[in-house]
Parts: C-alpha cells; sequence; structure tokens
C-alpha cells in the first residue's frame, strides 16, 4: 500500500480524533490511579464486637478513669470514663496513648539476661524460672552474707497495694533501702511535718479557692492529677477566679494566668516572705487562726517584718514593689486564697524553706484545712495486713542507716532521697548496695544527673528492670523480667495527687497479657517464696490478684462495677489537728536561696528546664503520636530548641534555629535556638524528657535530655533536691 | 427515610481562653481516625493532624509577651449554599457538602491526589498523603474499623468524626427514635479536651449548647449574633461552622488575619 500525504494526514488526524473520543484514555488514567491507591499494604482494620472495658490510668500518679474501647479483643481507643471523679471524660495525650504503648515494638517481649557488656543491648532469652532463680539466688546469697541491706529497691509506684507489698518485702527481707523519686509533695510534706507536728498528706481544695497564687507551679502542665488541674483552670475561668503566676519563663500557665510575675528563679521563698511582709504590716491576717491556733507566731512576725519588706524584696526577686504590695492586699483580702508551690510538674522537691515560706503565706490568710484551702489529711490509714515476723537477719539489716541517709540524724523526717542514694552509691561511701530492683521507674532517664546514676548503677552486682517496655534504665539492666501493661493487669490507683478527697481506683485487665510477661506483684511473692523462712510466711497469698482482693474486700465489688470509689475525708478538729508540742500550728523558717551548681564566669547563663504536656519526662515515655504533636519551634529534625530571648541571643550572635553548643558543668549538647520573648534574659529553657537513647527510632535520639546537663543540688534542711537551675553557657555550634 | 428530612447543621464552638494547649484533642484525633505518623514528623508542612494546634503570639517583648492556643478542626465551611472553597474545586466529587449534616466529606476512594483543594482552603485543614502509612510492627492492631486508612496520594482532613455520627444514628433508628441526641454525637477532639474548651453540637437546634453560645445569625451569614463568638478569616465569605471565643482582644485581633500557612506559626510543647 502506498502511503501518500493525504492519506498519512487521514490517518493521523483521524488517529487524534478516535483517541480523543475514546475513554480510553481517561479510563487508563482512572484506573492508575486508582490502581496506585490500593496497595496491598494498605491494612484493612478487621471489625468485630465493639465493646468499653473501664480501668484507671496508671501511666502517671492522677489516677484519671479510663473507657478502653475495644473491638473483639483489639484495644483500638482510650477515652476519659465520664462521671469520674478526678477527670470526668476529660484526658490528657499520655493517657490517650495506651494501645500504642499495648502494641508497641518496644515491649519487652519475654524474661531477658545481658550477654554483652552494660548497656550493649545483647540479651538472652530465658525462661521465667530461669529468670526467677537468678535473682532469688542474689537475695539468698546477699541475706546469707548477713547484708540484706545491701538489697535496694527503687520503686515509682504509686500509694496503691503494690507499694505496701514491696514495704513488706523489704521490711521482712531486712533492708532498709527502698527508694521512691521524690516531689514537691516530699517538700511540702515536710515542711506540714515541722509545722503540723504529724505526718499528712496535703490536699489542696483548689476547686473552691478564689484567688490562687502559683510559685512557678505547671498548673495545666502536669502538677498534681494534670487533669483535674486543667479542669480546676477551666472551672476559676467560669468563677472569674483569679490565677498569678510567679515564674521566669512564660510557661502555657503562666500565659493562662490572670497574670504573669516574671521573677528571678529561685528567689520564690522571698517572695511569698514579702507578701506576708504586706498581710503581717497591715492587719490583714486571719486573726482568729493567729490567736487561737498557732505557736511561734511573734518570732516569725518579727523575721519577716525585719527582713521582708517589699523594697527588700523587690531587689532579690526582681518583682516591682508596688505589685508586691497590690497582690499580698488582693490575696489576703479574697477570703479563700490559696498559694502552691512545686516547679513545673513538681518533680524536682525544690527547698523545704520555700515550701515553709508558702504554708505559711497560707496559714496567715486562714487557709489551713478551710473549705478551698490546704488541708493536712491524715496519713493512709494503712493497710491491715497480719505483722511480720522479722528474723536476726532482718532484724540487723534494718538496723543500719540507708544508703541516702533519711530517717537518720538532721533527715529524721525525711522519706527517700533518690539524690543522695544515687550520689552515695556512685562514691562507693559507707556500705553501697549490691543488688537493686526498678520497678515503675527509669532512674537512668528521670534523675538530674545521669552520669552519676550511671556510675551508681555500675556498682551494682545486679540490676533487675521489671519495665514492660526497653526504657533506658531496663537497656542498662542484667536482667528484665517485664510487667504486663497496665492494660493488662489488676492494680489499685490512690488517686490526687494533692487532691482534697481520696478516690481509690481499679486498674483491671481489659486484654490478655500480649508477651511473655508476668505481674510484678507475682515475681515478688515468687521471689519471696523462693527466699523461704519468715520472708516466705510473710506471703500467704497465692498470687497478687488474691492478695489484692482481700486488701480490698469491703470496696472490691464497687470497685469492679464503677472502677473507682471516693472516701470523703475531713480534716481533723482545730484540738487535733495540730499534735506539736504547744498543741497549736507552728510558725517557722526562713530564707537561706539554695545555691545552683557552676561558676558564673565560666557560665554565665542559667539553664532552666521546663515542662509540658505534650512531652513526658517521667517514667513512661512519649508515644508517636505524642511526638507528633511537639512544636517545630521545640523539636526540630533531631535537635531540640531552647529558649532564649532575643537580647540574651542577640549578644551571643545567635538567631532563630541556629545550631548552639549548650555546656553546664554537668555536660553539653548540640542544641538550637529558639527565640523567645516570653524568658527572662540570662536564662536558657529547655524541655523535660526529650533525647532517650532507648526506645525505638520514634523516640530515640530526639533531642537533649536535660538531665545529662543538670544535677541535684542538695537543700542543706530537708536533704532533698533543690536545683532549680544550672549555670550554663551559650556558643555558636 | 424521616431522618434525612431533618436538616443538621454540626459545628463547634472552642474557648480560647480555656484551651491549655495541652495536645490531647490532637492525639484524640489521630487515635479515633487512624492518622499515620512518621519517625519523624517535625516539618509541620508534611505531617497530618487534623486537629491541628497552633501557637500564635501576640508579639509583644519581654515581659509584655503572651501566647494563646488555637486548636483548629476542618472548618466545615457553608460557604453559599453548600459551595465551600473545597467542594467547588474539586475535579472528582472526593469532596462534598452534606445538606443533611453539614459535614464537608472527603471520599478517599474517589480522591485522586491533584490537591485543587489543599489550595483552596484558606485554613491548610486539608492534607496529602505523600508516602503510604506505615505503621511498625504490632501497630497497626490500634487501628479502629471505623474508619478507612488511607493510601499514598489522597487528600485527607477533619470529618467532625462522621462515623460517629453514623453509629449514632444507626443506634438511633435501632431504637426507634428519629433523633440523634446531643451527647450521643460528639467528636473525639470535643470528648477528650480535659479543659472542656471544645463544644459541639447542632447549630440549628437551640437547645443544644453550641448554639446557645454562638447564637448564629442566620441573617448575616450566621455571624455569632452574641458577638462573643467570631469565625476564623470571616472576610473570605467560606461561612465556617467552627467559631471561637475569648475575651483577649490581641488574640480576635490576630486571627481575623492569622496565615494559617506561614511557618512562622509555631506549635508549642
Amino acid at each position: 500500500m502506498k502511503l501518500d500525504r493525504r492519506s498519512f494526514l487521514s490517518f493521523v488526524i483521524g488517529g487524534a480524533a478516535g483517541t480523543a473520543v475514546t475513554p480510553l484514555p481517561w479510563k487508563l488514567m482512572d484506573d492508575v490511579s486508582i490502581w496506585s491507591q490500593m496497595w496491598p499494604w494498605t491494612p484493612v482494620p478487621p471489625d468485630g464486637a465493639y465493646t468499653y472495658a473501664r480501668s484507671t490510668c496508671t501511666l502517671c500518679p492522677g489516677g484519671c478513669g479510663i473507657a478502653v474501647r475495644k473491638v473483639d479483643q483489639r484495644v483500638v481507643k482510650i477515652e476519659g470514663l465520664a462521671g469520674h471523679p478526678v477527670n470526668d471524660g476529660g484526658i490528657c495525650p499520655l493517657g490517650l496513648g495506651g494501645p500504642q504503648m499495648l502494641y508497641s515494638p518496644t515491649r519487652v517481649t519475654g524474661p531477658l539476661k545481658r550477654v554483652g557488656p552494660r548497656g550493649e543491648g545483647k540479651w538472652a532469652k530465658i525462661s521465667w524460672n530461669e529468670a526467677l532463680a537468678e535473682v532469688a539466688d542474689k537475695l539468698t546469697q546477699l541475706r546469707d552474707d548477713g547484708h540484706p541491706e545491701q538489697l535496694a529497691i527503687f520503686s515509682g509506684a504509686g500509694q496503691g497495694t503494690f507499694s505496701a507489698l514491696l514495704e513488706r518485702f523489704m521490711t521482712v527481707y531486712g533492708s532498709p533501702n527502698l527508694v521512691r523519686p521524690a516531689t514537691f509533695e516530699d517538700a511540702y510534706g515536710m515542711a506540714v511535718y515541722r509545722m503540723h507536728g504529724q505526718q499528712a498528706v496535703v490536699g489542696f481544695d483548689l476547686e473552691n479557692a478564689n484567688f490562687v497564687i502559683s510559685f512557678g507551679s505547671g498548673v495545666i502542665e502536669g502538677w498534681g492529677s494534670p487533669v483535674r488541674m486543667i479542669r480546676a483552670k477551666s472551672l476559676w475561668k467560669d468563677r472569674k477566679v483569679p490565677l498569678v503566676q510567679v515564674e521566669p519563663r512564660l510557661s502555657n500557665t503562666a500565659a493562662k494566668a490572670d497574670r504573669w510575675l516574671p521573677i528571678r528563679p529561685g528567689t520564690e521563698a522571698a517572695l511569698a516572705l514579702g507578701l506576708a511582709h504586706v498581710i503581717l504590716a497591715e492587719g490583714l491576717y486571719d486573726r482568729n487562726f493567729v490567736e487561737y491556733y498557732s505557736n511561734g507566731f511573734e518570732a516569725w512576725r518579727k523575721m519577716v517584718l525585719d527582713g521582708f519588706a517589699p523594697d527588700k524584696v523587690a531587689e532579690i526577686t526582681g518583682v516591682s514593689r508596688d505589685y508586691i504590695i497590690v497582690l499580698a492586699r488582693d490575696f489576703a483580702k479574697a477570703g479563700a486564697g490559696v498559694a502552691i508551690c512545686g516547679r513545673g510538674r513538681g518533680t524536682t522537691p525544690g527547698s523545704l524553706e520555700e515550701a515553709m515560706a508558702v504554708h505559711a503565706l497560707n496559714a496567715l490568710v486562714g487557709a489551713i484545712n478551710r473549705k478551698g484551702g490546704v488541708w493536712a489529711l491524715p496519713g493512709n490509714e494503712g493497710i491491715r495486713w497480719p505483722e511480720v515476723e522479722i528474723d536476726e537477719t532482718a532484724a540487723n539489716g534494718l538496723q543500719r542507716p540507708r544508703l541516702d541517709g533519711a530517717g537518720s540524724g538532721d533527715l529524721v523526717d525525711a522519706g527517700s532521697l533518690p539524690n543522695r542514694f544515687f550520689s552515695a552509691q556512685a562514691e562507693g561511701k559507707a556500705d553501697p548496695v549490691k543488688a537493686l530492683l526498678v520497678f515503675e521507674a527509669n532512674p537512668l532517664f528521670t534523675q538530674p544527673g545521669t552520669e552519676t546514676v550511671k556510675k551508681a548503677l555500675d556498682r551494682l552486682d545486679l540490676l533487675v528492670s521489671f519495665s514492660s517496655l526497653m526504657d533506658e534504665t531496663a537497656a542498662y539492666a542484667d536482667l528484665i523480667l517485664p510487667n504486663h501493661l497496665y492494660l493488662e493487669r489488676y492494680d489499685d490507683v490512690v488517686a490526687g495527687t494533692g487532691l482534697a478527697a481520696k478516690v481509690i481506683g481499679l486498674t483491671q485487665p481489659v486484654v490478655a497479657p500480649r508477651c511473655n510477661t508476668r505481674h510484678a506483684g507475682d515475681v515478688v511473692l515468687a521471689l519471696a517464696g523462693a527466699v523461704g523462712g519468715p520472708v516466705a510466711d510473710a506471703f500467704a497469698w497465692e498470687s497478687f490478684q488474691a492478695c489484692l482482693e482481700e486488701t480490698l474486700a469491703d470496696d472490691w465489688d464497687a470497685l469492679s462495677e464503677a472502677g473507682y470509689v471516693v472516701r470523703k475525708i475531713q480534716p481533723a478538729y482545730w484540738f487535733e489537728a495540730f499534735p506539736t508540742a504547744s498543741g497549736k500550728f507552728e510558725f517557722a523558717g526562713g530564707y537561706r536561696p539554695v545555691p545552683i551548681e557552676g561558676d558564673k564566669g565560666a557560665f554565665p547563663l542559667v539553664l532552666i528546664p521546663y515542662d509540658g504536656m505534650r512531652i513526658a519526662a517521667g517514667p513512661v515515655a512519649n508515644t508517636p503520636f505524642m511526638t507528633k504533636t511537639v512544636g517545630d519551634d521545640v523539636l526540630k529534625r533531631q535537635d531540640v530548641l531552647v529558649e532564649v530571648n532575643p537580647k540574651t541571643a542577640g549578644a551571643l550572635g545567635l538567631g532563630e534555629g541556629q545550631a548552639a553548643r549548650l555546656s553546664t558543668p554537668r555536660g553539653q549538647a548540640r542544641v538550637r535556638i529558639h527565640l523567645s520573648e516570653g524568658i527572662m534574659p540570662g536564662l536558657v529553657a529547655m524541655p523535660r524528657g526529650l533525647g532517650h537513647t532507648a526506645y525505638d527510632d520514634y523516640l530515640a535520639g530526639k533531642g537533649v535530655n536535660v538531665n545529662t546537663l543538670i544535677g541535684p543540688v542538695e537543700d542543706p534542711a530537708s536533704g532533698l533536691d533543690a536545683a532549680w537551675g544550672i549555670q550554663a553557657k551559650l556558643a555558636k555550634a | 427515610m424521616e431522618m434525612n428530612a431533618k436538616q443538621h447543621k454540626y459545628g463547634m464552638v472552642i474557648d480560647l481562653d480555656k484551651c491549655t494547649g495541652c495536645g490531647a484533642c490532637m492525639v484524640a484525633c489521630m487515635s479515633e481516625n487512624n492518622v499515620p505518623f512518621k519517625k519523624d514528623e517535625s516539618n509541620k508542612r508534611d505531617s497530618i493532624t487534623w486537629m491541628r494546634v497552633y501557637k500564635i503570639s501576640n508579639g509583644k517583648p519581654y515581659p509584655d509577651a503572651d501566647v494563646c492556643y488555637l486548636p483548629r478542626p476542618c472548618m466545615h465551611c457553608e460557604g453559599h449554599d453548600g459551595h465551600s472553597p473545597c467542594v467547588s474545586v474539586c475535579p472528582a466529587t472526593a469532596t462534598d457538602y452534606s445538606r443533611e449534616t453539614g459535614v464537608v466529606s472527603q471520599i478517599y476512594t474517589r480522591c485522586f491526589g491533584c490537591r485543587y483543594c489543599m489550595a483552596a482552603c484558606p485554613y491548610h485543614a486539608r492534607y496529602f498523603n505523600w508516602w503510604d502509612p506505615v505503621w511498625p510492627d504490632g501497630m497497626e492492631k490500634t487501628l479502629s474499623p471505623n474508619v478507612s486508612p488511607r493510601m499514598r496520594g489522597v487528600v485527607e482532613k477533619c470529618s467532625f468524626c462522621f462515623h460517629r455520627y453514623q453509629l449514632a444514628r444507626e443506634k438511633a433508628i435501632y431504637e426507634g427514635r428519629d433523633e440523634v441526641a446531643e451527647d450521643e454525637y460528639q467528636t473525639a477532639c470535643a470528648q477528650a479536651c480535659p479543659a472542656g474548651a471544645i463544644v459541639f453540637g447542632d447549630l440549628n437546634n437551640p437547645d443544644h449548647q453550641v448554639t446557645r453560645i454562638v447564637e448564629p445569625d442566620p441573617h448575616h451569614h450566621f455571624t455569632g449574633h452574641s458577638k462573643k463568638a467570631f469565625r476564623l478569616l470571616e472576610q473570605l465569605g467560606t461561612n465556617p461552622k467552627v467559631y471561637y471565643t475569648t475575651e483577649r482582644q490581641w488574640v480576635r485581633k490576630i486571627l481575623g488575619q492569622y496565615n494559617f500557612g506561614s511557618q512562622a506559626a509555631a506549635h508549642g510543647a
């Protein structure tokens, strides 16, 4: 066939027209787009029966009720439990994270034994029998050697049955070294002990207060029971209750407060006494309380009037004299004013004098045991278990002083001093402990002074972690005996840090354990059994669940049904409220600022850690969803951004987003600069909770753990960690 | 069905003075709606968050600086008669305005990823799946069967938890009722918010809390009659169904002109 020009053109034009008319290309394009979206690896979640199970969250001490949504036996979502006295349906970003923890690839799937050097990450899977035998051998050996005190427990478990079980175990085993993380509640509790004459659980009736001064407490950033506090803040907004936030950084709480009062960090106690000065000088205090129920008022009053005039306090704190006077008047005249302290989440206890100054301020306005005030509630009524029989070995062990020195010498009323525990162990002073069991805690990440903690752990013969997830301490352990996750086990939670009522919640297994894990309570029972003798005899229960059911016998039905019970607690009557020598409230305290670590010449700036709701800094770490919510002004790729005032950054030639080297006497790290007008010049603020080295790529290696840059500073009065910052230096990287 | 005859107009009012910026709404939304996540989510331009909490600043120097958090779901714009900006431009009818509920839908299987809707949305409420979602080993078990996981190449956005409406409606029909009660249909963010800052309900129902707060004025494009409630970028005429309240004048002033795409929009911790 001959192809002439005419037929060629007809063919081309006809072909083009035909192609345009046929639906084929459009159909193909459609198919390609649909096909390219139908990758077989896009999962189709299997359907099933939808149910909700009630439980109690244990991810922080808050004690919120949760409703766990399941599809068949799969947990797909966690919601706040409506009607619960703590959170009434509300929930925080961490509490929502349960499903991502339950199904996390960082779960420890069964007992592990370290085979390489510590922290290298080489593990051998062992059976539960082998794991229990390893720990039991060490426990038996320490007792055989006559040194039961060389066993220590570090436990972050809340004040429930499991904690009581650990206490009982240590008593009958013969070691005084049961150490707990300390918080502002320890410092405040010691202040109350000195001023009320009794160990008491402190509750703040914040819902009924009508004027609140917060000395740096992260009211909406995780202080106390976080969801309860956020709800209280909303209530204050509705009722027009003023909140005055005293801190050097514009935290979320400061931004939401009616007034942000920037203060030189570490001088909060001076401000509290300055406010007291105005209240005393103008006669605005609660005369009834002071006259009839207090002692030592005149001496304290003289100390305040002599030393804390507004002019002088303005000089110390940087808060204007006029505002000190106005604030003191407003606070005293409010009628139901209350002051709280504990910086950020309150995970650093702070100085005892600071807590005493704040508590004295509360006493001055009559806030003690008053509606809308601060309540000293009788301590835990205790769990009624049969008395233990202690053998000679145990009796001798219990005679030894605690490694942290709490309970003896000057620190007779201290409960637990983790900062001293780790430093004493690291320095190899006195009698170091040989074996450490870690429950519900991750000290290698959460304790300030990471290097010291690591050194302390290096001196152990045996480090056992009971963590469900591969956290830093677990990764450094010799043995991991993984606990069930909270969604897989029974536990009781005494809720409400600072809550003016006692709410007991029941944590229930909502799904069968996913991994080869065991309840740490059952493991403790098994270990006690293996040690034998009086240690075994002290534990008659066949399982932790049986122990729990027996302990909560009266409430068990209500707990299983509703998930919680509420015990209304009333403060004691005046005549029995203060078992001091005078039988009255003791005004006491002074102001000796606790200096922070570091030389001002070499480190001219001050690094302060801060807390936020989107970064968990405790023993439970962020889930991928939570880390996703962290802003790009806080975390950019692997770099943390530190907040610096533009004036400070400008003087160093540092601009927004620029890389810098942040150094302190404790260490140094690469950071980026975020210029913020919400921070006092001269300060550098870094979020707590970043810089994980364990877990997986969704969390590890992001930012810097502030605890590697800051260490504890001991408060001479209490032994507690009172560090509010550390001297620091910034330079271009 | 009789139920369809009834016109609802679901909307939301967010109290910016109660919002604490905690991020619970974001996580609740992600958990409810099978939103994917990557190892690095610090590039906020490709980070999918149906609900995003912005942090805005008054721009004043220390110590007069102030910040405010701004939760931003999809505004479910009604525009004029259902012509919301995104619905108007979609060539695939993958997004639609429901006259039964007022919800702007997104149908993933229809979407072919042209992203016109993203360009049209002044609130940056729409997100594109640049990659197939990947769940770490085992974590696909957290996926809810109520919401289909998306695939590479499609746009997604807040649906006002429409599956919750469907479930509530099914339940109502099954129980012989022709109305979904206020508390039966709540979005995941409103339910989770610990501050009680998010109120959700039917703006056509005078008994619903959201209507009582907003008092929408039908004669003035449903602007808040109370003048207490305002909407974002009101002047664009998008007629959104998400309202905000605040007593802070600087917040209202900034939000009238806020650029949601600016990289300066920070998000906090």
